[in-house]
């Protein structure tokens, strides 16, 4: 009786607590719904989608070679990675294989962005669990790998540096001996992190036996990269399945035994390890030779053989009075409205309105249209006299206008891309990031999609934190890495 | 009683502040309350996509938030100011009204990168273009995304708003 009476007074229920999606440690805007049970999580209901931007979607509509700048928004903490996914898979499907050197720059860039990766995630996860100091050193040489990056593409974060076929530029000397020097000093500042927190009371309470998941569940869940490594499975995309320059470099794949977040912890920093020898091996075997692959089918011309429409030069476009039909095509085209003329009558110039687009150039059907060098500043009787007809060009010129109108159409229409479909799976810091398309042989992807690992690994978040205390939760969305970008694409 | 400014030594620092050695301060309510709000703008920590790692990287020591006596709060109603750094999709936009309306007046916003100027890249079914369709926006940091530096600027540019406010402190602002 005085106990029945005490359960009604006392009455005890679950209680629904939302969690995100702005928190400071959801890492973006991750939304979970908690059942708790007093301190004790019962339940953990993932909401994803905050951050849905449709980019795969907005890749079916693009070209192969447009497409690239929105992958780096995908992972924005591993812009590199996403982007050597990305032109590894196109690659794949082209049929093209990128030269030897801008195999290795790309395994180096790629390396360097796994560190920058795992040094936001060491600093923000030490940050939720409470270290604030490994969140100033962490950041402190993430700055000079940003810097590395900018050094070779001028951006910080969203790098879209390597390109289908190849990268976009050669690295500079300085950047090899500054990377060089970054890679002596780093293994020492690892060092520094784990004297902050390898071994602190509070950090081990905080992840050992914390979120353990058994190797044959980690699998069973679609766990992948040092996620799925912590638990002891050693499967590693770039052992198993080499791309780029990872068949020639030597490095071991880190695993833990435990399967808790402190052996996940331990596995990522091995791994910053390995991709430090990663990136001195491959600055040494570094061998010359272009970055970009020569294919005129399926690759971007050079940006040096090319009519430059961006830089000033002095050559001036001019129509040749005789062979123009009036056809008006390139004064509909002229962005500057710099053409004038009456419908069957011959076109005029206003070249103090050009802006040496060569819109015109490429649009003319009916040779009428011309360039001449060193024409710049001269009187349209003088660029009368000097102009020949575009066919009789010099063959450097020739050659300069043919690649700009390869480029305009590969941009715009894309190239022509054998049918077919593909899946290819590279490793970034996060896991296995896979691109599945479907070709129907246009220049543009009929299906594109993204295996994120960020998206498998928020579903394992269920699995982690039940059993154990609202705190863990924030270890728990640490451990498994993920980024909304990703997640929700 | 009124201080006669010809027999002591009132010395014009600036534009409207005067100071008598060694202590006093004569000056508007305006100019000191604006002085002090734009000393410590306490912004949330409010992440949405790529521009976050940026405004991380502006909070850490190198390029040093704290200096400008910006520090991040996790709760809005303890923040002056909003940064909205990344893209605002239709599902995040009432959450972003949300966490604003719960910020206590004055209140600022700033808006991040190029998506929460104008959309962006992102021209798509789900993503709301520019947030400045449901916020009131003091000031656009372009960039896709900005620099620390760029955010910097907009956060400079911000404080000197703050500063020519006229009677924002009065109840019948």
């Amino acid at each position: 009786m005085i106990q029945k009476e005490a359960e009604r007074i006392f009455e005890t229920r679950e209680l629904n607590v939302n969690m995100g999606p702005q928190h400071p440690a959801t890492h973006g805007v991750l939304r979970l719904v908690l059942d708790i049970d007093g301190e004790t999580i019962v339940k953990v209901t993932p909401y994803v989608g905050y951050l849905h931007r449709g980019i795969e979607k907005l890749g079916e509509n693009l070209s192969y070679f447009q497409a690239l700048p929105l992958t780096d928004r995908m992972d924005y903490v591993s812009a590199m990675s996403n982007n050597i996914g990305y032109c590894v898979a196109v690659e794949k499907l082209f049929g093209i294989d990128p030269p030897m050197r801008a195999k290795f720059i790309r395994t180096i860039v790629g390396e360097m962005s796994r560190i920058a990766n795992h040094l936001l995630w060491l600093a923000t996860h030490a940050l939720d669990i409470g270290a604030m100091t490994v969140f100033l050193y962490c950041f402190r040489e993430r700055e000079w790998i940003l810097d590395l990056f900018e050094m070779i593409c001028g951006a910080r974060l969203t790098v879209t540096y390597p390109r289908v076929g190849g990268v976009r530029n050669d690295v500079p000397q300085a950047f090899l001996d500054s990377l060089w020097k970054f890679t002596e000093e780093f293994p020492s500042r690892i060092l520094e992190y784990e004297t902050l927190i390898d071994q602190n009371r509070i950090w081990l309470q905080r992840t050992v036996g914390i979120g353990v998941i058994s190797a044959e569940e980690a699998v069973n869940w679609g766990m992948t990269g040092p996620t799925l490594r912590g638990s002891g499975v050693p499967y590693d995309v770039r052992k198993h399945m080499p791309y780029d320059a990872y068949d020639q470099v030597e490095f071991d794949v880190p695993i833990g035994t435990a399967g808790d977040t402190y052996d996940r912890y331990r596995c990522r920093m091995l791994e910053m390890r390995q991709s430090n020898s990663i990136i001195r091996q491959c600055i040494e075997k570094l061998p010359p030779g272009p970055v970009m692959a020569d294919d005129p089918k399926f690759v971007l011309p050079p940006k040096d053989k090319m009519l430059p429409i961006t830089q000033p030069t002095d050559m001036a476009y001019f129509i040749i009075e005789k062979a123009c039909k009036g056809c008006g095509m390139c004064l509909r085209a002229c962005p500057a409205k710099a053409i004038s003329g009456e419908k069957k009558k011959a076109h005029k110039i206003d070249q103090s309105q050009c802006l040496q687009c060569s819109t015109c150039f490429t649009t003319c059907k009916f040779k009428a249209l011309t360039v001449v060098p060193g024409g710049k500043g001269l009187s349209d009787e003088k660029l009368a006299e000097l102009a020949v007809a575009p066919d009789k060009l010099p063959d450097d010129i020739k050659e300069a206008q043919q690649n700009l109108t390869r480029q305009f159409d590969f941009i715009k229409k894309g190239p022509k891309v054998p049918e077919g479909e593909i899946y290819v799976a590279t490793e970034v810091p996060k896991g296995e990031l896979g691109f599945y398309f479907v070709s129907d042989g246009s220049g543009k992807p009929y299906r594109m999609r993204v295996r994120a690992p960020s998206f498998v690994h928020a579903g394992c978040l269920p699995r982690l934190c039940v059993g154990h205390l609202v705190a863990d939760v924030i270890a728990a969305i640490g451990t498994i890495d993920i980024v909304l970008g990703e997640c929700d694409r | 009683m009124l201080i006669d400014t010809s027999t002591v030594g009132l010395v014009e620092v600036e534009r409207g502040v005067k100071v008598l050695p060694p202590n006093v301060i004569v000056t508007s309510l305006d100019k000191i309350i604006n002085w002090g709000r734009l000393s410590s703008i306490w912004p949330t920590t409010f992440g949405l996509a790529c521009c976050a790692i940026e405004m991380m990287a502006v909070g850490a020591s190198h390029y040093d938030f704290d200096r400008f006596g910006i520090i991040f709060r996790g709760s809005p109603r303890q923040s002056d100011c909003v940064i909205v750094a990344g893209t605002v999709t239709k599902k995040m936009a009432p959450v972003v009204r949300r966490v604003y309306d719960q910020i206590p007046e004055p209140r600022y916003v700033v808006a991040m990168g190029s998506c929460a100027c104008t959309g962006g890249v992102f021209k798509t079914y789900s993503t709301v273009q520019g947030c400045d369709t449901f916020l009131p926006v003091d000031v656009f940091v372009p960039g896709c995304p900005p620099r620390p530096e760029t955010l910097l600027e907009g956060m400079m540019m911000l404080q000197e708003k703050m500063r020519k406010e006229r009677a924002r402190w009065s109840p019948w602002r």
